[in-house]
């Protein structure tokens, strides 16, 4: 019988959660054995294409106390305040970290680290290494983790069940992408770290790897998702493609104008203008496209995000990369052209329920970053909390990981032997070995997308999310019956989509689920036949449980406060 | 305007192919679209079969080298009207092994950039006192090689790699010189002990293509001279070029 690699921790994913779990692992107990898996090399993750920053309260004049109401007020008031209350404690300490780690930090003169006005936020305390944040500070995580020979990397290895045997969770089960063997990676616990489930949406500023895989993964063995409803749209992604314009562009003082020549910011949010959070300016956009005050082109209405009056010295030194996205995928140049904008898929606030910890209901198993809900980003998240986010409740399921491995005993063999072989038959009966279908991976992949994006963006009714419940099944129906070109075994990425399709399938169902179910307005989560807040039947979170081969079943659990008392949400 | 647009796409499963072969597609023209555009669409509604890496597509995530018309590109940033008309021939990059289709394996370089240490080299200290200091212009000196997004361009345009597969090369010697250009960092002789033995900037012939393929700007070539030199000043000054 072949060996089963077994480890102390195993972390699913290798972004900036991921990274954070596995170096806070081994420095928790040095002795703790790590495998990092992921389904792409790890500095390939999508926090590469963070761009703004990350905040933390760094010094004077701002205070725990501000960056913790301004991150509960964001949520619409469904952040729980006691995770709120560790973040923003932590954010700080891990923002040195990083820079003892050697990341590039944009500075003042004196050589302190800088921060930036951000949208939602009342201070300036988002740091940021010009506006390409996530790439600099994946890059030197990726980098550090390196030097610690406790953490084995298994790049391009794609998860596809977890071991969750005797009420714990006992490893994973996945395929090495390059020979396309199933096998299996024990381990005394699990951190979740994939990410979230943007490319269930056409238009998303996400990568093609974004595909909710931890979230499905865990949602199958039966731990909840949570919040799954609330879904941020960015106010400002490239009109073709999606790619993310960052809100530094307005935190540097950019203006978003209309077709009539209105800062129209000022009708919605008066007293923050462009920095308003991004659920109020995103629906602002369209409620001016629907009144015919946006501009007409090809990918439909667009408003024009203008930095020409801040001068090309300043947009070469803090939004260069904004410069060269335009120069490359719009043939503008932002110093002396408006940029077009609209409102994308970015974030999902829902993800595995886990506490603090990040510890899931299953003992052995962990979430951290977009993955999991913590509870911080409750109904809206804001700008520049997300990268934080990753590295305060990466570093926590890291060390919580560890120390429960401690004491854990060891995966047991024979079972996990039996799920392989379950395993590699269903993906070969399934998808390798099926000899004729009906439509490609990525024709069912694409309407999935355009459903999400018709029924299930910035604002929703009962009818379209019944339209999309009812599509879901269709979906599963014809992935069921896709037709599968590639039937081998070698870094097969038709397989892989195939696969990831029926993930986003999942979270797309606990999303549309969870958003009939709420009938009011909070955050992100706009309804038009519930325009407003209902704070008796839903401050509450979304708890969707799987059930097989039928919609989720929905709980609810009150929202924890501690020191902000709900109030209307303006700005 | 022309309606559709001629891909011709190296295939090779080894499963099956004893040799890379080329296959052709026939795309639509967009004037937006650059050539992973056109690979995505091929996958999605003409041949599911068709294998490459990509993610971000925004220049970022590093995924998606190929060869497009000879020239090492990332897909996301190779624009389809930049080669009417056609045909767009699309290849593995050279100097690496090919695994299927356009994926060619990178481990050797996943090795290469571990060993020329590319974290800062000091000793731990709390984070609780804060912050080293550090002025923008200290930034400056190692800015344009953090750039690097490991996308291996430089690697594929390389003339020393298919002589020296060995050769740490252009993208891992950035990496290095960007943390020996760092003030936080402390390696002293350590890293550059690394870089001036074998396999590392003597095999450079300063042909300077790394440098020109370099979608980021990051100019390993630049690297290398200036490490060359660092390490000729040690050997003169014992206490090295710090």
């Amino acid at each position: 019988m072949v060996e089963i690699p077994t480890f102390d921790v195993l972390i699913v994913g290798g972004g900036l959660a991921g990274l954070r779990a596995a170096i806070a692992a081994v420095s928790t107990d040095p002795t703790t054995s790590v495998a990092l898996v992921s389904k792409v090399y790890p500095m390939r993750s999508h926090t590469v294409s963070a761009e703004g920053g990350c905040a933390a309260v760094l010094r004077e004049p701002d205070s725990f106390d501000n960056h913790a109401f301004d991150t509960i007020k964001g949520s619409d008031y469904l952040a729980d305040q006691d995770a709120v209350e560790v973040f923003v404690r932590e954010a700080p300490l891990e923002v040195v970290q990083l820079e003892h780690w050697g990341c590039p930090w944009s500075r003042e003169p004196d050589g302190r680290i800088s921060v930036r006005p951000f949208g939602g936020m009342t201070t300036w305390r988002t740091c940021f290494a010009a506006d390409k944040s996530g790439f600099h500070m994946l890059h030197t995580i990726f980098q550090t983790s390196l030097k610690y020979e406790q953490i084995q990397r298994y790049d391009e290895f794609f998860v596809t069940s977890l071991i969750a045997e005797d009420g714990r969770c006992e490893g994973v089960i996945g395929f090495d992408i390059r020979t396309g063997e199933v096998q299996s990676i024990a381990a005394k616990s699990v951190i979740l770290a994939t990410g979230g489930n943007g490319r269930s949406f056409a238009f998303t500023t996400n990568g093609s790897i974004c595909t909710g895989d931890g979230m499905a993964l865990a949602y199958r063995a039966g731990i909840p998702l949570k919040d799954m409803e609330f879904v941020q749209f960015h106010p400002t992604g490239m009109p073709s493609t999606g790619i993310l314009i960052t809100e530094a562009v307005r935190g540097e003082g950019g203006y978003l104008i209309n077709a009539e020549g209105d800062r129209f910011c000022a009708s919605y949010v008066p007293n923050k203008m462009e920095l308003g959070p991004r659920d109020i300016i995103s629906r602002a956009m369209v409620t001016e496209f629907e009144a015919g005050r946006g501009f007409k082109g090809p990918y439909g209405d667009y408003m024009h995000l203008d930095v020409r009056h801040l001068g090309q010295e300043v947009i070469d030194r803090k939004l260069p990369f904004m410069r060269e996205l335009g120069l490359e995928y719009m043939g503008i140049d932002i110093v002396v052209d408006p940029i077009p904008v609209r409102p994308v898929e970015h974030y999902m606030m829902g993800g595995v329920d886990a506490d603090i910890s990040g510890a899931t209901q299953l003992p052995g198993l962990y979430a951290a970053g977009e993955c999991a809900n913590v509870g911080l980003n409750g109904a809206n998240r804001l700008g520049s909390n997300s990268l934080p986010e990753c590295l305060v409740f990466g570093a926590a399921a890291g060390r919580a990981a560890a120390r429960y491995a401690q004491s854990a005993k060891a995966p047991t063999a024979n079972p996990i032997a039996e799920l392989v072989r379950d395993e590699e038959r269903r993906i070969a009966q399934t998808y390798l070995e099926r000899p004729t279908g009906y439509d490609r991976v990525g024709e069912i992949r694409e309407d999935l997308q355009k459903a999400m994006d018709q029924h299930v963006g910035v604002f929703r009714t009962r009818e379209g999310l019944q339209e999309m419940a009812a599509e879901l099944p269709r979906l599963r129906e014809r992935l069921a019956r896709a037709q599968i070109d590639d039937h081998s075994r070698t870094f097969n990425t038709e397989l892989v989509q195939a696969l990831e399709l029926e993930f986003m399938l999942d979270g797309a169902e606990t999303i549309v689920h969870s958003a009939l179910a709420r009938e009011e307005s909070r955050g992100s989560h706009a309804r038009r036949d519930f325009p407003d807040r209902n704070d008796v039947r839903y401050l509450a979170h979304t708890m969707a449980y799987h059930r097989p081969g039928e919609p989720p079943r929905l709980e609810y659990r009150p929202v924890v406060i501690t020191d902000w008392q709900p109030q209307a949400r303006t700005y | 305007m022309p309606q559709t647009i001629t891909l011709s796409v190296t295939r090779f499963d080894p499963d099956r192919d004893s040799e890379p072969h080329p296959q052709s597609y026939e795309v639509p023209f967009q004037e937006d679209w650059v050539v992973l555009d056109a690979l995505n669409w091929v996958k999605a509604h003409v041949d599911g079969s068709v294998n490459y890496r990509w993610s971000c597509r925004m220049g970022i995530c590093g995924s998606c080298g190929m060869n497009v018309n000879g020239r090492p590109k990332l897909g996301c940033s190779a624009f389809l009207r930049d080669y009417l008309p056609g045909p767009i021939v699309v290849e593995p990059m050279a100097n690496f092994p090919v695994v299927r289709d356009l994926v060619v394996d990178i481990s050797s370089f996943m090795d290469k950039l571990k060993w020329v240490k590319p974290w800062i080299i000091r000793e731990e200290t709390a984070v609780g006192p804060g912050e080293h200091r550090q002025t923008p212009a200290q930034i400056d000196q190692y800015r344009q090689f953090s750039m690097c997004i490991n996308c291996m361009l430089c690697y594929s345009a390389c003339p020393v790699i298919p002589i020296e597969p060995e050769f740490v090369g252009p993208a891992a010697i950035a990496l290095a010189r960007r943390y020996e250009l760092d003030s936080r960092d402390r390696a002293g002789q350590e890293r550059l002990r690394t870089l001036t033995g074998s396999d590392a900037i003597w095999d450079c012939s300063f042909v300077g293509e790394c440098s020109a393929v370099c979608p980021k700007g990051v100019d390993p070539a630049k690297a290398i001279q200036q490490t060359k030199f660092e390490s000729t000043l040690g050997m003169l000054l014992p206490w090295g070029g710090r």
